[in-house]
Parts: structure tokens; C-alpha cells; sequence
């Protein structure tokens, strides 16, 4: 088990470097290849070329390459400075430089937003796995009954509509029509009850897709599940029948979901765009969506980075608890 | 319904709603029907047999011929993993040490379920669950029945997995399935089925997926248990040479029936059913002279849904047209005594006589 977790751990960090390096070549390289100078896109369309030339020498972009990687590699984890053409920069620990529109250091800009993305996304997670698992286990064994074709259709809802149908639509309802909640971002610092009321709407919402699609993956896995021979086997030991799905198909259908979750958790944390910014939420999401529309390069290298170190995270944190549900990962 | 309840039963058998048997096990015109989108799959359709403590039965027939369903009857375990509306429908009565389990509290049943009756399956990698240790599968099969702490049931385990020949059992105890050999599985799936002692055991295909030299090894194992506990053994196997080994009577099932039936060594060296001939004309043996080829039943088992008319093998039966005015296709023959006095039954419309002399001049001299 720790030589599994050891191996597991020393692949998460070598994907990291080649993770960074990755996206440092796109980012830097790509552009430079396809002929877009970044020195003038971070400047402006219109710019005097002395100040393109003062800003290529500042982000050291006239250096060869391998310079400019390892650069990018210090900055990240020992900080690095910016001394090209005159005044000096410092740029502390994590430093993914700074923005080309408003020039703040990409670090807080994360670091301010990835909280509030991070309790969508954990808040939501809850949500679908409480009921997304519970409604497609009782459709599996309540199969082709009313509850199970009703709950079945609600989940093809869930699947088909758009975050941006029903998250406007939540919001007209209980929000603007009803006033039950409000739809303002209140952070988490300025009173647990109202930020917890300012989220209820963007968690059902994003829940509600991905209750969807677990519910219509539980309940196809604990139907193959309970044709498995060693359910029959737990019945004819003469366990109850609750305990027969609880412990053993139950058990068995988690390794699937399981699966799902890390891939799920991991790729919005890296940002829920369409939610946070239906609901304008400020989280990683809307950065990324706003940078994108300015081409603020550091901005989007930046989210992708944690987008990446979060799939990461999550995934390893999936491969230890695959081995502590079946233990017939430990060996491979 | 109305043909559910119509009871075509064998001829000399006790039918309806008759007192309780004095047999150990006594299954009576036991028939359970699948609806599904094609139609009624009559998987068992009026089987009767008895079985007393210390006894094997062994019940042979092809695949799809019931044998399986019939133990899952027994079991209670026939809707077992049938969620929804179309669940097996069953009827007939299974008395088991003086209580008819059919119309017994389901409950009941459950809980009679590993402690009075208990199941070997066929594949045993896939019937214990691949999560959870030998031990603790073994462990909760004791518990279920026992109030014990698990330290006196795994002890238990323990003993159980020494006494069906695992080696280091204290270790293997904490071992998990895949980490056991073929042989040791079944050995522990024994173990787990054994725990509480069962007076039924019901062995379904135990041989069948293990190799060969493993299953002799695992035959010898469930004789000297059930000696040791006196249970009483039903092995069902499409395998003759399975029940040669074991059993006291042999059952042998067509289409959801049994068509022949009584004492081992009368079904083995006196069959009365062509199909049984064909049974034993298509187990290859070692001391058979080399040019002569085995002796195949043609054709493919009957479909449940549409029986065949009439006897249900007439279609593969080389000897269809014999009985007169075409009884075979029209007329469904009932099991009957071989011999007067004899426990020896067989369903065929052929005569006796002609029985015993396409058995003794055709059938028995290429055998």
C-alpha cells in the first residue's frame, strides 16, 4: 500500500513538470511561432515600439528559450525578478507573472478567486452525489416503475438543459419572482449565513447536472452489479436484502463513480464558467472568461495551471481510494 | 394460472396439497416460469424428487434443461437480482425438514437460507466478492446465524478453511479472492457454505471451472464432509462422471422435467431413456478402444418457451417413431416404474421390452 501511494506520488509530481512545461510551450512558444509578439499584445495595438522594446526586455523575452523556461520554472517555485531594461521587479514565490491589462500579479488574482470556485465546486459535489447516487440506486432497484421512468426523466432533463437555462431560470424563480434567496457572491468572511444563502441557487443548479448524469451511472452499474454472482452469494448466505445492496453491490458500484468524480471535481475546480458567470460568482471561471476576451495571456496560463494541478490532485487522491476499495489495485 | 396449478406430476407421486412428507428435502411438481418479452420461459416445469439426510442426488442434464433454476427454487434465490415487475413466477411446494418453504414467511426462508441450506456455485472466482477478504466473507456467513463477536468467528473461519485443506489458514485467512488459486477457492467457497453446518447442501457445477486435477481433489472433499456433518447433497452437474463419483440417486432432467430417475447404478448400467443413452454415449472415456467415435444426442436443447409437443426430446430422439399412432409428438409421457418394486423411473413411450432390447443389443455393446 505505501510503495503504491510512493509510485503514485512520484508519477503526480514528474506529470507536474511536464504539466508546466506544456503549458509554458503553449503559451510562449505558440504564439511566438505563429508569429504574435507578446511583447506587443501586452503593450497594445497601437504602441510606440521603444515601449514594445522596453517590455520584451523586461519579461525577458528576447533571451533564448531554455532561459526563458527556466525562468518560468524559478518564478513559480522560488520567485523570480524582472530586471531587463532598467527598473526592477520583484516577483515573490509563486510567480506567475503579472496581467497584461491591469498588471497585478496573477498569484493573488488565483489565490482570491480560487476559494470561491472551490466551494462551488465541493458544495455542488455533495449535492449530486447525495442525490444523484441515492435516486439512481433506487431506480436500479425500483427498475421500470413509475418512480423509476419519472426519475429517469428528470435526469434526461438534468442532462439536456443548459447551466445557463437553468440556473436564469432558478434565478427568476426563487430569486426574483419568489425573493426567497439572494442571488448576490457574499464572501465567505462577511457572514457564513448569507454566503451560504448566496449559494444555495449556484450549487443546485451545477448539482443538478451532475446528479443527472451520476444518477443514470448508478443505476446502470448497480443493475449490472446486482446480476454479479457474488450478490447472489451474499444471498444465499441469508443476508437481509438491505444489507446485501449496502455492503456488497453498494461497495462495488462506487469504483465507477469514483472514476467520474475525480475527472468531474478536477475540471471544475479549474473553473465552472457557464455558473460562475450565470450567477456572477467571482471565481476562477469568470478570470479566465474575462481573460480570454482580453487576451491576458498570464491570466489564462495561470487558471490552466491550477486547472491541471487540480486534475491532478484529484485524480491521484481517486487512484489511493481505488486501492482502499479494491484491493486488487494494490498489486499493479 | 390455471396451468400452473393443474398438476402434471409424476404418476405415483403425492400431489396438491398432501401432508407433510416424511423425507428430509421433498420437492413436488416444482415449476418456475420466467416471463419475459418472447414469452413464458418454463425453465422448470413439473419436477418431483425426494431426498433424505446422508444422501446425494445428483441431477444431470444439458444446459438450459432447469437444473440450475431447480437448486435456485430451492434456495428461495429464483428472483433473486430481479428488480421490477417480471419476476419469476413459481409454484408447486418445497418441504424441507417439515416445512414448505413456497408459502413459508419469506423471512423465514432467509434466514433457513446458509444456516439449514447453503450453495456451492460453479465459478467461485465470481461468486465471492472480489472487495472483501476470505475471512471476512467466511466471517459474515457465520454471523449472519451466529450472535458472535468476530474474533470467535474468525476463529471459526479459521478452522473451517483448515479443515477444507487450505494450507497456513491462519494466514490465508486475510487473504482476498484473486489472491487464491482456482482449487483454493472453491475449497474456501466450501468452507463459506459449510460454516453454519447446513443440513442441504446444493453444489452447483462445483468441478466445472476448475482443472482437472483439481476437481477430484474437491469431489473427495465434499464426500468426506458431508459424511462428517450427514448433510444431504444435491450436486447438480452436466457432468456424468461428477455424479458416478457421488451420488446415491441420479436425476436426469429434459426441458424443465425429469425424465429418468432412481438408484445410481440403475441409471448408469440399466438407463431407460434414449436420452439418458445419449448422456452416457457422449462421455469419452479413457478405456474405450480408439476407433470408436463418441455417440452425440443430435440436435440442440429444446426451447423452453415452445416445448416440443408430445415428448419434449421426440425431435432428437432416434427412436421417435416406434410407440404407435405418432404418441411421441402428441401424447406427453409420464414418469413410470422401470420394474415392479424398483425405486427406477422413466418417461418414455417406448415399451419396457423395447427399452431393455435397443438398450442391451444397440446401445450398451458400443458403449
Amino acid at each position: 500500500m505505501l510503495a503504491y501511494l510512493i509510485r503514485r506520488l512520484f508519477a503526480a509530481v514528474v506529470m507536474l513538470v511536464v504539466i508546466v512545461m506544456v503549458v509554458f510551450g503553449i503559451f510562449f512558444l505558440v504564439p511566438k511561432w505563429a508569429g504574435v509578439d507578446i511583447a506587443t499584445s501586452f503593450v497594445g495595438k497601437q504602441a510606440d515600439p521603444a515601449a514594445v522594446e522596453a517590455v520584451r526586455q523586461k519579461l525577458g523575452l528576447a533571451e533564448p528559450i531554455y532561459v526563458q523556461v527556466w525562468e518560468f520554472f524559478k518564478g513559480i517555485f522560488v520567485g523570480r525578478t524582472y530586471a531587463g531594461g532598467g527598473d526592477v521587479t520583484q516577483c515573490a514565490a509563486p510567480c506567475f507573472g503579472y496581467s497584461f491589462r491591469s498588471e497585478q500579479a496573477i498569484w493573488p488574482v488565483l489565490t482570491d478567486r480560487f476559494p470561491v470556485t472551490l466551494s462551488l465546486a465541493l458544495g455542488a459535489a455533495v449535492l449530486w452525489l447525495l442525490f444523484g447516487v441515492a435516486a439512481g440506486v433506487l431506480s436500479a432497484l425500483k427498475r421500470g416503475t413509475l418512480w423509476d421512468r419519472g426519475a429517469m426523466l428528470v435526469a434526461l432533463a438534468g442532462v439536456s438543459l443548459p447551466i445557463y437555462f437553468t440556473g436564469l431560470l432558478s434565478l427568476a424563480v426563487f430569486s426574483y419572482g419568489l425573493g426567497w434567496l439572494d442571488a448576490e457572491y457574499v464572501p465567505f468572511s462577511d457572514g457564513i449565513g448569507t454566503w451560504f444563502g448566496g449559494m444555495i441557487l449556484p450549487w443546485v443548479t451545477l448539482a443538478f447536472l451532475y446528479a443527472a448524469m451520476y444518477a443514470r451511472i448508478t443505476r446502470a452499474t448497480m443493475m449490472e452489479i446486482l446480476g454479479e454472482d457474488y450478490i447472489r452469494t451474499a444471498r444465499a448466505k441469508g443476508l437481509r436484502e438491505g444489507v446485501v445492496i449496502r455492503k456488497h453491490a453498494m461497495r462495488s458500484t462506487m469504483t465507477p463513480l469514483l472514476t467520474m468524480l475525480g475527472m468531474d471535481l478536477g475540471a471544475l475546480i479549474g473553473g465552472a464558467i457557464l455558473t460562475e458567470t450565470t450567477f456572477s460568482l467571482p471565481g476562477l471561471g469568470q478570470a479566465v472568461l474575462n481573460a480570454i476576451k482580453n487576451q491576458d495571456l498570464p491570466i489564462i496560463l495561470g487558471v490552466t495551471l491550477i486547472t491541471s494541478v487540480a486534475v491532478l490532485i484529484a485524480n491521484l487522491v481517486v487512484d489511493v481510494l481505488y486501492a482502499v476499495i479494491d484491493p486488487r489495485v494494490r498489486l499493479t | 394460472m390455471t396451468e400452473l396449478s393443474k398438476t402434471g406430476a409424476a404418476v405415483g407421486e403425492p400431489t396438491g396439497t398432501s401432508p407433510a412428507p416424511t423425507s428430509f428435502l421433498e420437492v413436488r411438481d416444482l415449476r418456475v416460469h420466467f416471463p419475459t418479452d418472447d414469452g413464458l420461459v418454463k425453465s422448470v416445469d413439473g419436477l418431483s424428487f425426494q431426498l433424505e439426510k446422508g444422501q446425494t442426488l445428483g441431477i444431470v442434464g444439458e444446459s438450459g434443461s432447469g437444473k440450475s433454476v431447480t437448486s435456485l427454487g430451492i434456495m428461495g434465490l429464483h428472483t433473486a437480482g430481479q428488480y421490477g415487475k417480471r419476476k419469476a413466477r413459481i409454484s408447486g411446494e418445497i418441504w424441507l425438514d417439515g416445512t414448505e418453504l413456497l408459502t413459508a414467511d419469506p423471512d423465514h426462508v432467509r434466514k433457513l437460507r446458509g444456516r439449514n441450506m447453503a450453495m456451492i456455485f460453479q465459478d467461485p472466482l465470481s461468486a465471492l466478492h472480489p472487495y472483501y477478504t476470505i475471512g471476512q466473507q467466511i466471517v459474515e456467513a457465520y454471523r449472519v446465524h451466529h450472535d458472535v463477536d468476530k474474533k470467535t468467528a474468525r476463529r471459526r473461519a479459521v478452522e473451517m478453511l483448515d479443515r477444507v485443506g487450505i494450507p497456513q489458514p491462519d494466514k490465508r485467512v486475510d487473504s482476498y479472492p484473486h489472491e487464491f488459486s482456482g482449487g483454493m477457492r472453491q475449497r474456501a467457497m466450501i468452507a463459506m457454505s459449510l460454516v453454519n453446518n447446513p443440513e442441504l447442501l446444493i453444489a452447483d457445477e462445483p468441478t466445472t471451472a476448475l482443472d482437472v486435477t483439481v476437481q477430484a481433489q474437491i469431489l473427495d472433499l465434499i464426500r468426506d464432509l458431508q459424511k462428517e456433518f450427514g448433510s444431504a447433497v444435491v450436486i447438480i452437474t452436466h457432468d456424468l462422471g461428477v455424479v458416478a463419483e457421488l451420488a446415491d440417486n441420479i436425476l436426469v432432467m429434459y426441458g424443465g422435467r425429469c425424465i429418468e430417475r432412481g438408484p445410481a447404478e440403475k441409471v448408469f448400467y440399466e438407463p431407460r431413456h434414449p436420452y439418458t443413452w445419449g448422456l452416457l454415449g457422449s462421455m469419452p472415456r479413457l478405456d474405450r478402444e480408439q476407433q470408436d467415435r463418441l455417440i452425440p444426442v443430435k440436435g440442440s436443447p429444446p426451447s423452453l418457451i415452445n416445448v416440443p409437443s408430445g415428448c419434449a426430446f421426440h425431435p432428437r430422439c432416434p427412436y421417435a417413431d416406434l410407440p404407435k399412432d405418432n404418441a411421441t409428438r402428441t401424447v406427453r409421457p409420464e414418469l413410470e416404474l422401470t420394474e415392479a418394486g424398483s425405486r427406477h423411473w422413466a418417461a418414455c413411450h417406448l415399451t419396457t421390452e423395447q427399452r431393455e432390447r435397443i438398450w442391451t443389443e444397440e446401445i450398451a455393446p458400443k458403449l
